[in-house]
C-alpha cells in the first residue's frame, strides 16, 4: 500500500517498526502535494521544507525511542488556526499577509505530540461557506467526480481544503473547525470521517473567531480510529479560553472498538426533511440497520425546534461574526486603502479586504444587533437556541446517541448553488442543530450515491461523550466497508 | 437651603447625576496579563489580547473582581453574585477589538448610597444606581501623518469601574462633595488612586433643570471632565445654558457635550441623532460571572475601617468634634498621623497641632503628610514636653518652627536653646515684683478697675523671662500680688 494511502494508526504503527522512515512518509504527503495541489487548491500555504526538517527530527525521536503518538505523522492545518511564523490567512484578503508570533492550543498541542505540518489548508473566507468557494484564494475543488462527468465539484465547507487534502491523500488527517456543520458536511462530502466535538472539549485559543458560542476545533481523517488519535492530542482544558471547559479527556482510541450492545439509537422524526435525496434517506435507513445488527435499540423520538435551527444560527452567526471582525478595520491587518476621512478609510479598506459573504454575514449580525431589532431578532434566537437544546437533552433522557444525515445532498458542482445564498445555507439544515446546542457529532462515510459520490451519516452524542460516538461510529464504519477513494488521489498523481 | 438659579421666568432648580470612571488599581489588565501600571513608553504595556490579535482571548482577571466588590462593599451596595460581561460594538479608533467588553445588563454592583456632608454640616445620601466593570480604551491619532496611524495600547483593557449616581444631586456643591467623598472611599480601599489628573477618575456629568415640583426634563451629559472643580463649574454653566434655552421657548436636545474650561462654555459633541448604536450583547468568549457569598464575606472581613466609620470612631474615642475628625479622616495617611500622634497623649491638644501648625506648615512647604518633615513620633514627643510642662504651649510654637527646619527633636530644640519652662516660684516672683515695680502708673490704673492690663502685666511678666516661664504660675503670682 502507498504511504499516502496508510491511515494514521497503520503509519505509527509502521513508523515504529521502521518500515518506512518519517521522512520517507512526509515526503510522499509533500510530492502529493506539489503534484495535485495547483489542481484541487486544498492549501493555501504549503511549508514542505519545514516539514520534511520536522520530519528528520521525528526520525531521530524514533530511533531513540522517544516517538510522541503523532511522530511522523503528515498533517494539514485549516488556515483558521495561527500557527507561529506560518501565514495565517482565515482565507481572506484582509490576513492575507499575516504570520502571527503565536501558535494556537490545538495546533501547539499536535505539534507536543509529533506532528508534521504540511501546510496550510483552504476554507471558505473566515469559515464562512458550506462549498468552500467563498475563499480570496480560490475554491477547493472535490477530489471526487461524478460517474462520467468531469465537472469540478465542491468539497463541502468551510474545512473543504481539510476535506480534499485528506481525501485525496495530501495529508494524512487535519484540523477543521466547526461552527454549523464545517467540519461533517465536508467530511461526508469527500468521503472522510469528521468529528466535531462538544463545545468547549478543544480550546480556541488561537483559532480565528466567527462565531465564538460556536466554534469548535476537530479532526478530520480517514477513518473513525484516526480521529480518535487526533482528538485525543487536540483536546483539553486551557486556561486561556475561558470557554473551554475542565474534564478529563478520556481515552478515544480505547472507545472505538467498545461494544454498542444495549446502546439506544434515537432517530428523530424532523430530519426527514423535504429535499432529503432518496439515496440519503435509503442510506440512513441502511445506517439503522447496521447499528441495530450491533446490538443497538433503534428509537423514535423527536426534536421538535429542528426547524428553526438554520434560522437560529443565520441570526447568531452572523451577529458574533459582526463583532469578531470588527478588528480588521486596516490599521492593524491587511491593506490599508485611503479615505478621506477615518470612518472612509474604514469603509474601502473593509470593501477591499472582504469578500461578498463576509460582508453580506457581517451586515446581517450588525442588523440583528442593532437598537430595535435586538430582541426582535438576537434575544428571540438565543430563546429558540435555548428550546434547541433542551430537545438534545430530553432525547438524551431517552436515547444515547442520534443517527441522521450529514446533508441533504452529496457534492455538488462548482456553480450550482452559489447564486442563491440561501439554497447554500441548507447544506447545513442537519449540522447546524447539534452546533447551536453545543453537542458533539459526526460524519461517516457510508456508501456511495447513484452518481458514485460518497454518502455520510451523522452522529450525534451527549455533551463529553465522544467515546460513545467514535464506538458507533467505528460500527457504522466496519459495516460498511468503505474503502472507496477518490478519482484524483495522490496514488493516482504519480 | 437649597441651590437655585434665578432665571428670566423664575426659579430653577438643577439636576444632576454622576458617571465615574475610575481606574482599578491592579497588577494586570481586566481580561489579559499585561501590566496595568501608568506611563512608560508607548506600547509597553500591551499583550496580543489587549491589542485585539486573531484568535486571542478574554481571561477575567481575579484581581480586578475582587476590586470591583470591595467597591461595591465600600459604597454599601449590594453584591450581584451573579453577573455578566456584555460586548459593546461600535467603531471607534481606540478599540482594537471594535467593541469593548463591559457589564451592561447584569453589573457586578447594585444599589448604594454614599452619604455627603456640605459645609453648613448638611448631611444627604446620594444613591449609587449601579457599579460595573469595563475595559478602558487605547489613544490613536489619526491625524498626525496622512497615511499612518499612531497607535498606543498601554491603557486598552486596563479595568475600569463605572459608577453610576441616581439624579440626586441638587447643586454644584453636592457634585463637589460626592467626587470627593468617592475619591476619598477608593482611596481608602485602595481600589482607585482618584488621581484625576493622570486620569485614573474621570466623570461623565448629566445635568437636566426644571422648576420646583416638576418631573424630569430633558438632560445632557458632559463628558470626560477631569477635575472636581470642573465639574462643578461645568455643572452652572449647563445649567445657565439649559435655563436660557427653556426661556427663550425652546427645547434642549438631548445630547452628548464638552465642557471647555477656558471659555467656560459647553459645546455640543454629538446629538442624539447620530448616537453610536452600541449593539451590545453577551460576550461569548466569556461565562457568566459567578461569585460565591463566602469570598464576598472574606473581602468584606478584610475591609479597612471606612471613612465615615473612622470618623465617628474618632469623636468618640478622642472626644474631638465632628469637624476635626472629618478633617483627619480625609486621608488615610492623615487618620493613621493623627492616630500615631493622639496615642497615650491629649488627643485634642493632638488634632489642634495636626489640624492648625502641621497642616498650615505642610501647605506652606507644598509637602503632604507622607512627606511631611515632622514625624508623627516628632510630633508627639513635642506634645510630651507640653504635657510634662517642660514647655509651655507659646514655647511649643517656637520649637515647632525650628523642628521644621532643622529636623531636630524638640528635646534637643530644648535644650540647645535652653527653652525650658521657668517653674521656679521664686524666679517668677522675683520678675512680677520688678515688672510691677517699673509700671507703678499701671498698678495704680489697675487697682482703679482697668482689668483689662491684667493681660499687660502677664505679656511684660513673660517678656522678662523670655517666655520660658510657666503661664499659670505668673497669672497666679500677679493675682496674688495686685
Amino acid at each position: 500500500m502507498s504511504l499516502t494511502e496508510l491511515t494514521i494508526a497503520d503509519a505509527a504503527a509502521g513508523l515504529r517498526a521502521r518500515k518506512f522512515s518519517a521522512v520517507e512518509l512526509v515526503r510522499a504527503h509533500t510530492d502529493a502535494i506539489a503534484a495535485l495541489n495547483p489542481r484541487l487548491n486544498a492549501y493555501i500555504t504549503t511549508t514542505s521544507d519545514a516539514a520534511l526538517q520536522a520530519a528528520a527530527h521525528a526520525d531521530e525521536a524514533l530511533a531513540k525511542g522517544e516517538a510522541r503518538p503523532l511522530s511522523g505523522i503528515p498533517l494539514g492545518i485549516k488556515d483558521l488556526f495561527c500557527t507561529s511564523g506560518v501565514r495565517t490567512t482565515a482565507a481572506s484578503n484582509i490576513l492575507k499577509n499575516f504570520a502571527p508570533p503565536y501558535e494556537s492550543t490545538v495546533t501547539a498541542n499536535l505539534l507536543r505530540d509529533g506532528a508534521v505540518f504540511v501546510g496550510k489548508t483552504n476554507l471558505d473566507e473566515f469559515a464562512m461557506g458550506s462549498a468552500n468557494i467563498t475563499s480570496a484564494f480560490g475554491p477547493v475543488e472535490n477530489p471526487w467526480k461524478r460517474k462520467g462527468d468531469d465537472a469540478a465539484l465542491v468539497p463541502g465547507g468551510s474545512s473543504g481544503g481539510s476535506a480534499a487534502a485528506v481525501a485525496a491523500g495530501l495529508a494524512m488527517g487535519a484540523t477543521g473547525t466547526d461552527t454549523g456543520g464545517s467540519i461533517r458536511q465536508p467530511a461526508a462530502y469527500c468521503g472522510i470521517v469528521g468529528l466535531k466535538p462538544t463545545y468547549g472539549r478543544c480550546s480556541r485559543f488561537g483559532t480565528i473567531a466567527y462565531a465564538s458560542s460556536l466554534d469548535q476545533a476537530g479532526p478530520m481523517a480517514r477513518s473513525v480510529q484516526d480521529c480518535a488519535i487526533l482528538l485525543q492530542s487536540m483536546a483539553g482544558f486551557d486556561v486561556r479560553d475561558s470557554t473551554s471547559v475542565n474534564c478529563d479527556v478520556p481515552d478515544y482510541s480505547a472507545a472505538t472498538g467498545r461494544s454498542l450492545k444495549g446502546l439506544k439509537v434515537g432517530i428523530p422524526a424532523e430530519y426527514r426533511a423535504e429535499g432529503l435525496s432518496t439515496e440519503i434517506e435509503a442510506a440512513w435507513q441502511q445506517g439503522i440497520e447496521w447499528l441495530k445488527a450491533a446490538g443497538c435499540e433503534i428509537v423514535d423520538v423527536s426534536l421538535p425546534h429542528t426547524k428553526y435551527g438554520l434560522a437560529t444560527y443565520y441570526i447568531v452567526a452572523p451577529a458574533e461574526c459582526s463583532s469578531n471582525l470588527a478588528r480588521y478595520d486596516g490599521l492593524r491587518f491587511g491593506e490599508r486603502v485611503p479615505g478621506d476621512t477615518l470612518d472612509a478609510m474604514y469603509e474601502a479598506t473593509r470593501r477591499a479586504g472582504f469578500g461578498p459573504e463576509v460582508r453580506r454575514r457581517i451586515m446581517m449580525g450588525t442588523y440583528v444587533l442593532s437598537a430595535g431589532y435586538y430582541d426582535a431578532y438576537y434575544l428571540k434566537a438565543q430563546k429558540v437556541r435555548s428550546l434547541i437544546r433542551r430537545d438534545f437533552t430530553e432525547s438524551f433522557q431517552q436515547v444515547d446517541l442520534l443517527l441522521t444525515p450529514t446533508a441533504p445532498t452529496p457534492a455538488f458542482a462548482q456553480g450550482e448553488q452559489s447564486d442563491d445564498p440561501v439554497q447554500m445555507y441548507l447544506n447545513d439544515i442537519f449540522t447546524v442543530p447539534a452546533s447551536m446546542a453545543g453537542m458533539p457529532a459526526m460524519s461517516v462515510p457510508v456508501g456511495l450515491g447513484a452518481t458514485g459520490l460518497p454518502l455520510g451519516l451523522q452522529l450525534i452524542g451527549r455533551p463529553f461523550d465522544e467515546e460513545t460516538l467514535l464506538a458507533a461510529g467505528s460500527a457504522l464504519e466496519a459495516a460498511a466497508g468503505f474503502t472507496h477513494r477518490p478519482a484524483l488521489r495522490a496514488e493516482v498523481a504519480k | 437651603m437649597s441651590y437655585t438659579l434665578e432665571g428670566r421666568t423664575g426659579t430653577w432648580e438643577i439636576v444632576v447625576g454622576l458617571e465615574v470612571h475610575a481606574q482599578v488599581i491592579s497588577h494586570s489588565k481586566l481580561f489579559s496579563g499585561a501590566s496595568a501600571s501608568y506611563g512608560g513608553e508607548p506600547n509597553t504595556h500591551v499583550s496580543l489580547v489587549d491589542a485585539g490579535f486573531p484568535g486571542m482571548l478574554p481571561v477575567l482577571n481575579r484581581e480586578c473582581v475582587a476590586q470591583a466588590i470591595r467597591t461595591g462593599l465600600g459604597l454599601r451596595a449590594r453584591i450581584n453574585l451573579e453577573s455578566r460581561f456584555d460586548r459593546k460594538n461600535y467603531f471607534y479608533a481606540d478599540l482594537p477589538t471594535g467593541y469593548q467588553i463591559s457589564q451592561f445588563t447584569h453589573p457586578i454592583v447594585g444599589e448604594g448610597t454614599v452619604e455627603i456632608e456640605l459645609a453648613d454640616g448638611t448631611v444627604r445620601h446620594i444613591g449609587i444606581t449601579r457599579l460595573h466593570m469595563e475595559q478602558d480604551a487605547g489613544k490613536s491619532m489619526h491625524d498626525q501623518d496622512p497615511t499612518r496611524s499612531f497607535i498606543d495600547l498601554n491603557r486598552a483593557g486596563v479595568a475600569l469601574m463605572e459608577i453610576v449616581s441616581e439624579p440626586d444631586i441638587r447643586s454644584p456643591e453636592e457634585a463637589g462633595a460626592y467626587l470627593r467623598k468617592l475619591r476619598q472611599i477608593l482611596r481608602y480601599l485602595g481600589t482607585c488612586d482618584g488621581n484625576m489628573e493622570e486620569g485614573s477618575m474621570r466623570a461623565d456629568v448629566n445635568v437636566s433643570v426644571r422648576k420646583a415640583g416638576e418631573p424630569f426634563r430633558t438632560r445632557c451629559e458632559i463628558k470626560n471632565v477631569n477635575s472636581i472643580r470642573y465639574v462643578m463649574h461645568a455643572i452652572e454653566v449647563e445649567a445657565t445654558r439649559q435655563i436660557e434655552v427653556w426661556e427663550n421657548g425652546s427645547e434642549v436636545d438631548q445630547e452628548t457635550r464638552l465642557f471647555d474650561p477656558s471659555r467656560n462654555e459647553t459645546r455640543s459633541l454629538r446629538s442624539k441623532e447620530d448616537a453610536h448604536d452600541y449593539r451590545y450583547f453577551p460576550d461569548p468568549d466569556l461565562l457568566p460571572l459567578v461569585v460565591e457569598q463566602a469570598w464576598v464575606d472574606e473581602l468584606e472581613r478584610a475591609l479597612p475601617e471606612l471613612p465615615d466609620d473612622k470618623r465617628d470612631r474618632f469623636v468618640r474615642q478622642y472626644g474631638i468634634p465632628r469637624y476635626d475628625a472629618s478633617v483627619l479622616v480625609a486621608e488615610q495617611a492623615i487618620a493613621d498621623y493623627y492616630e500615631e500622634v493622639a496615642k497615650g497623649r491629649d488627643a485634642r491638644l493632638a488634632a489642634n497641632w495636626v489640624t492648625g501648625d502641621l497642616f498650615g506648615a505642610l501647605n506652606r512647604t507644598g509637602r503632604t503628610i507622607t512627606d511631611s518633615p515632622i514625624s508623627a513620633q516628632a510630633l508627639g514627643g513635642m506634645l510630651d514636653l507640653v504635657s510634662d510642662k517642660t514647655i509651655n504651649g507659646k514655647i511649643a510654637k517656637e520649637v515647632f518652627e525650628d523642628m521644621l527646619e532643622t529636623g531636630d527633636s524638640a528635646a534637643d530644640i530644648v535644650e540647645r536653646k535652653g527653652l525650658k519652662q521657668v517653674t521656679d516660684t521664686g524666679a517668677i516672683d522675683a520678675a512680677v515684683a520688678d515688672v510691677l515695680a517699673r509700671n507703678a502708673d499701671k498698678v495704680e490704673e489697675y487697682r482703679g478697675g482697668k482689668d483689662r492690663l491684667f493681660g499687660f502685666f502677664v505679656g511684660q511678666v513673660m517678656k522678662a523671662m523670655a517666655g520660658k516661664a510657666n503661664p499659670a504660675m505668673v497669672n497666679e503670682a500677679l493675682k496674688k500680688v495686685l
